[in-house]
């Protein structure tokens, strides 16, 4: 662990919060983009990033680092606000989200020289299959690094996840975790009724997953299924983190409409003081 | 007169097998993902030899993109076989994004190409995949004419190309005849028969069908240039310009529709730079079906007559020209 990752709870929320306020800057100051879902994953990304990743900001590509696949490109903006309060980068790159030339393209894009990014992706329900076959090559490597995957639980209506999560347990992959965002909410409404998900856990458990449910939004609970994850023996592991959209910023939290909209200048100010 | 002697018919997936074999023996980053049909596409003798580096998927083609693509990142050099129908269609978007967009080298075998497929039928005879495959950015396409050049071709995807790659190969047993003394180079097309009155670009199967073809033209005092144009992507610009030039008429055959494959590359050159009458042979816009591969050739004009048939039109289009002028 490195000097500036922790286990503390308290000083993991603010980060969270930091990172957050990056996210609202972003994205007002890009004018499109993605909020609703980059806040709610915020806590996720403060928790892996800054507590329990082994990985090196000055070394990106350290063949020993934990690997992180975004599956759903489109939070991008949580990503790259991470990796800039890590030191993958620096602060002020953030403001190019999203314009032309920028290393921060709308979804990620390795081949535009960005540090930290594994994998270009954008097109919901790929990245699961690229995380198992990082686990398999770690495994047939011997190597001790561990795969983490980012879902949205909207994505799990591809079918190409499923074909990726049974071929994650057939292949014992330990080292394989997946995190699914659990806000329960898509672009036409929520979930449930769009095209029901539930009993997700069940359906996770019936392909060899070990399942591991927490509040997204609760470090606590994060550090805790992560630890959890890191012990698996034999089964990859996915947690399955209940999140608000929106989350840190009262007046917008759980609404959907903030899936695919950016504050104006205006809002931004005002969710900037609601996230002090 | 055709120099060319045929060693006996052999699948091109033979070729592709002994290739990815033998790849895999030089490099142990070499893997191989099957996709639950592994002797029918070629990768049999790897998964016996080297079973360690064989990583069944069972049939969910998209997820054998999917882990292709994270296991190049980590590395290694994957190897994926399923038929073309499946290899190029079923996973286009993972191809796109997975592959391509992060310019990774995965090299994609598309077995099963064409209707001489045979007795399977349409869903499994493989005709849009080059059309498919050459549009995505950063592929390149492959389409070697017999088994000894699909073993080289093989080879040459695994250990030279730095990116996606597409390969597409036969299933039935065809006229084995190029020679390993042949120069092979990614994106060079290959003259096989000299001629000034006309030029057949072909490419797979069909090569060996434009060479009897050109045989026949001989018989009617009609010098064919036979191109042999085993790479669709990158194409080879300067020789299919130069036989513009020279030959004032080309057609195009390919066990493949014509919309979108190896004619439509050819005639993208051929339009920009030097306009000639072109004919297509190949199949019409049309699903194939049941029947023996010879006369599913036959009757959907993939055949040396077929291809003589559009010779003799673009050389009548060809002196109305001169005509004109």
């Amino acid at each position: 662990m490195h000097s500036w990752q922790s286990t503390d709870p308290v000083r993991l929320k603010e980060i969270a919060a930091g990172i957050r306020k990056s996210v609202v800057v972003m994205l007002a100051g890009a004018g499109s983009g993605h909020l609703g879902g980059s806040l709610g994953l915020a806590d996720i990304f403060t928790t892996l990033y800054f507590s329990v990743l082994n990985h090196d900001p000055v070394q990106p590509s350290w063949s020993g680092r934990d690997r992180v696949v975004l599956s759903i490109g489109h939070v991008a903006p949580v990503l790259y606000a991470t990796l800039a309060h890590a030191g993958y980068f620096p602060l002020n790159e953030l403001k190019t989200l999203r314009k032309l030339g920028s290393r921060l393209q709308g979804h990620p894009g390795r081949d535009h020289g960005l540090p930290g990014i594994e994998l270009s992706a954008g097109s919901l329900g790929q990245g699961l299959s690229v995380a198992v076959g990082m686990a398999i090559a770690a495994k047939m490597d011997r190597k001790n690094h561990s795969i983490y995957s980012i879902h949205g639980d909207v994505e799990l209506q591809e079918g190409s996840v499923r074909e990726a999560a049974l071929s994650a347990s057939h292949y014992k992959l330990d080292n394989l975790v997946a995190i699914v965002d659990r806000n329960g909410l898509q672009i036409d409404g929520k979930t449930e009724d769009v095209m029901k998900l539930e009993p997700l856990a069940e359906k996770w458990r019936s392909f060899g997953w070990q399942v591991l449910n927490c509040d997204g939004n609760d470090i606590d609970q994060l550090l805790d299924v992560f630890a959890k994850a890191q012990i698996s023996q034999n089964a990859p592991s996915v947690i399955i983190a209940k999140t608000l959209m929106g989350k840190g910023i009262r007046s917008i939290e759980g609404d959907y409409h903030w899936h695919g909209k950016v504050p104006t200048t205006e809002q931004a100010l005002e969710f900037l003081e609601q996230l002090r | 007169m055709n120099p060319y002697k045929n060693r006996g018919d052999k699948p091109t997936k033979t070729g592709f097998a002994e290739g990815l074999l033998e790849a895999g023996l030089r490099n142990p980053q070499v893997v191989c993902l099957g996709a639950d049909i592994t002797t029918s596409v070629g990768c049999n003798l790897f998964a016996e030899t080297l079973p360690h580096r064989f990583i069944s998927l069972g049939i969910a083609e998209q997820n054998c993109v999917g882990v292709a693509a994270g296991l190049a990142l980590e590395g290694k050099t994957p190897v994926f076989s399923t038929y073309g129908v499946f290899a190029a269609l079923r996973t286009t978007d993972q191809i796109r994004i997975s592959v391509c967009y992060n310019n990774l080298h995965v090299v994609i075998g598309g077995a099963h190409a064409g209707v001489s497929v045979g007795p399977d039928g349409a869903t499994h005879q493989a005709l849009e995949d080059i059309a498919v495959m050459r549009v995505l950015p950063g592929m390149t396409v492959l389409s070697p004419c017999d088994a000894m050049q699909t073993r080289v071709a093989t080879l040459a995807a695994i250990e030279q190309c730095n990116g996606p790659v597409y390969i597409r190969f036969g299933r039935e047993a065809m006229p084995d005849f190029t020679s390993d003394i042949m120069d092979f180079t990614i994106g060079k097309s290959q003259i096989l028969r000299a001629g000034n009155d006309l030029t057949i670009i072909a490419t797979g199967h069909m090569v060996w069908e434009a060479l009897q073809a050109a045989e026949i033209l001989e018989t009617s005092g009609i010098g064919a240039r036979v191109i042999n144009m085993h790479t669709i992507k990158p194409i080879d610009r300067d020789a299919i310009i130069l036989a513009a030039g020279e030959t004032g008429a080309i057609v195009t055959a390919e066990e493949h529709q014509i919309i979108g494959g190896l004619g439509s590359a050819v005639a993208e050159v051929v339009v920009q730079h030097h306009p000639v009458p072109m004919a297509f042979a190949g199949m019409q816009d049309h699903f194939g079906e049941s029947g023996e591969p010879r006369q599913l050739m036959e009757k959907y004009g993939m055949t040396a007559r077929a291809i003589v048939e559009a010779g003799l039109t673009v050389i009548k289009f060809k002196m109305q020209i001169a005509k004109c002028n």
